[in-house]
C-alpha cells in the first residue's frame, strides 16, 4: 500500500515539475546558446559509441542469423530458407529493435548518467537555489535545453545507427563470404515494410524524451551531498532502462 | 527595510520558526546568529523565497513578499543578492560569465556596457584581471568575493549572505568582513548576514539578531550585544563557546 502510495507520488511530482519545465525561457538568446550546448554534448558526444555499437551489432547480428539458418543439426533442415533472409531479419530487426532501443539503452548510460549527475551536482552545491534566487525558473532553464535537445539529436542518431548497422551487417557478409552482399541487400530492399520505420520514428522521440526528462528529474530532486549525486546518477539509469523496455513493449502492442 | 512580522515554518511535525519578529535596517549590516539549528538558514530561505512560510508576513519595504503574485514577486527578486555558504558559482562558466550572467539574463545593456559592469564589479571586490578564470581554478576568498561581485552586478537594495566567512582563515574573513560593509554603506543596501561567527558580529555587525531553537530570542545593536548576554543565557552560552 505504501508503495502504490509511494509510486503515485513519484508521478505526481514527475507531472508537477514537467509543468514547471515546459514554460518559455526567460530569455530567448540564453536559451538558444543552451540548446545548441547541449546539442553538442547529448548528439556530437555520444556518435564515437553509437557507430561502434551500431557496426558490431550489425555485424554480430547478421553472423548469427546465418549461421542459424545454415546449421547443421537444427530444428530446420539446412538450406530450406533462401540466404536473403539474413538481410530481411537483420533490416527489420535493425528498424524495430536494434537501432531504436540499444541505442537509447545504451544513450540511458552515457547521457541519462551525465544529466542526472549534472544537475544532481548543480542542486547540492546550491547552484540551482542561486538561480531561483535570481527570479529564474530553475527547472525550466536548467532542463528545457536538454530535452529540446534529446528530443532533436537523439533520433537523428538513432537513424545513423539505422544505417551504420546494415552497414555493419554488410561488411560481415563480406569478410565471412557467409552470404554475398547481394544477398543481404535484396533481403533488406524486398522486407521493407514502411510502418516499421514509422514506429522507429516513434520509438526514437518517445525514448529520448524518456532519456532526457527522466535523468533531469531525478539530478533536480537530489538532496545531500556527492554521494546522493552519484546515487541519483545511478537511480537515473536504471529508470530510465526500465521505462525504455516498458514503453518498447507499449509501442509494439499498439502498432504491431 | 526587511520586516518579519510572526512568522511561523513547520517541516512535517517540527515547528522550526516560531513567530518570528525582526526589522533590517538599509544602509547597515543586520545579522542573524544562533547555533546550528537554531532556525537562521530557514528564515534567510525564507526572505528570499527559497522556502514559503506557513504563516506570518516578509515586508519588503511596503511589498508583502509571500503575497504578492508571480510577477511581483520576480520584481522584487531582482532587487536581491545573495552570497551563498558554498558561493553556488556557476561552475561551467568563467568568473566573467558567472559576473555577467544576471546581466545578460535580466538586463537590456550592450556586451560593451555589460564588460564595463563586470570590471567594474570585479575591481569594487578587488579582483581584477581574473575575468577568465573558471571558479574551480581560484581559491575559496576569491570565490566568496566573486560571489559578492556577481550579487552587486545588479542594481540590487537587499544583499543576503549564508555564513560568508565559512571555510576561510582568519585574514580572508577579514577581509570579506570589511567588504561587505563598504558594500553595504556604499550602495545603502539592507544587508541580513546569516553567521555563528562571534568575531563578525562584534568586527561589522549593527542590528543583531538572535535565534534560538526557532525563536527570536534577543535582537539589539552590536554594541549591546555584549551587555544583552548577560540577560539571556542562550546568548552568554553561545558568546562563551565562540572564544
Amino acid at each position: 500500500m505504501a508503495s502504490r502510495a509511494q509510486l503515485f507520488s513519484e508521478v505526481g511530482k514527475f507531472v508537477l515539475f514537467m509543468q514547471r519545465v515546459m514554460k518559455r525561457p526567460t530569455r530567448g538568446r540564453m536559451f538558444w546558446r543552451s540548446l545548441v550546448y547541449e546539442m553538442n554534448l547529448i548528439g556530437v558526444d555520444s556518435l564515437v559509441i553509437v557507430v561502434l555499437i551500431s557496426l558490431f551489432t550489425g555485424a554480430v547480428s547478421t553472423i548469427q542469423t546465418a549461421v542459424q539458418l545454415t546449421a547443421e543439426g537444427g530444428i530446420l533442415p539446412p538450406d530450406i530458407f533462401p540466404m536473403e533472409v539474413v538481410g530481411s531479419v537483420v533490416g527489420n530487426g535493425s528498424l524495430l529493435e536494434f537501432a531504436p532501443t540499444i541505442t537509447c539503452l545504451v544513450l540511458a548510460g552515457k547521457v541519462g548518467a551525465n544529466i542526472a549527475s549534472e544537475i544532481g551536482n548543480m542542486k547540492v552545491t546550491e547552484q540551482i537555489d542561486a538561480y531561483e534566487v535570481m527570479g529564474i525558473n530553475a527547472a525550466n532553464f536548467v532542463s528545457l535545453p536538454k530535452i529540446i535537445a534529446g528530443l532533436i539529436m537523439i533520433p537523428c542518431l538513432i537513424i545513423l545507427a539505422n544505417f551504420l548497422l546494415l552497414y555493419g551487417g554488410a561488411v560481415a557478409c563480406k569478410v565471412t563470404g557467409m552470404l554475398t552482399v547481394d544477398e543481404f541487400v535484396i533481403g533488406i530492399r524486398s522486407s521493407f515494410t514502411p510502418l516499421y520505420l514509422r514506429l522507429m520514428l516513434i520509438k526514437s522521440f518517445a525514448f529520448a524524451f524518456i532519456i532526457t526528462a527522466l535523468a533531469c528529474f531525478e539530478g533536480y530532486y537530489t538532496e545531500g551531498g556527492a554521494l546522493e549525486v552519484g546515487e541519483a546518477g545511478t537511480r537515473a539509469v536504471t529508470r530510465i532502462c526500465v521505462f525504455i523496455l516498458f514503453f518498447d513493449l507499449i509501442i509494439a502492442q499498439l502498432f504491431l | 527595510m526587511i520586516r518579519l512580522e510572526n512568522v511561523h515554518k513547520y517541516f512535517d511535525d517540527r515547528h522550526v520558526l516560531k513567530g518570528i519578529n525582526a526589522t533590517f535596517l538599509p544602509g547597515t549590516i543586520n545579522m542573524i546568529i544562533g547555533a546550528s539549528g537554531g532556525g537562521k538558514s530557514v528564515t534567510l530561505k525564507c526572505m528570499v523565497g527559497l522556502e514559503e512560510p506557513d504563516s506570518g508576513t516578509i515586508w519588503f519595504g511596503d511589498r508583502d513578499f509571500h503575497h504578492l503574485d508571480y510577477n511581483g514577486k520576480q520584481s522584487v527578486r531582482r532587487e536581491i543578492g545573495m552570497l551563498f555558504q558554498g558561493t553556488a558559482l556557476f561552475d561551467s562558466l568563467t568568473v566573467e560569465e558567472n559576473v555577467a550572467f544576471p546581466l545578460r539574463m535580466f538586463s537590456d545593456l550592450q556586451e560593451a556596457e555589460i564588460k564595463d559592469r563586470i570590471n567594474h564589479c570585479l575591481e569594487r571586490v578587488n579582483l581584477p584581471g581574473i575575468n577568465s578564470k573558471f571558479p574551480g581554478e581560484i581559491s575559496g576568498g576569491m570565490k566568496k568575493r566573486v560571489g559578492i561581485a556577481r550579487a552587486i552586478a545588479m542594481n540590487i537594495q537587499y544583499l543576503f549572505c549564508d555564513e560568508p566567512n565559512s571555510g576561510l582563515d582568519p585574514l580572508t574573513s577579514r577581509v570579506i568582513d570589511e567588504l561587505l560593509l563598504e558594500i553595504t554603506q556604499e550602495y545603502g543596501i539592507t544587508t541580513v548576514i546569516n553567521s555563528h561567527d562571534m568575531k563578525t558580529v562584534l568586527d561589522i555587525g549593527e542590528n543583531i539578531v538572535f535565534m534560538y531553537q526557532g525563536e527570536a530570542r534577543w535582537a539589539g545593536s552590536g554594541k549591546e550585544v555584549v551587555q544583552g548576554r548577560k540577560d539571556v543565557p542562550e546568548l552568554d552560552d553561545f558568546f562563551r563557546a565562540s572564544f
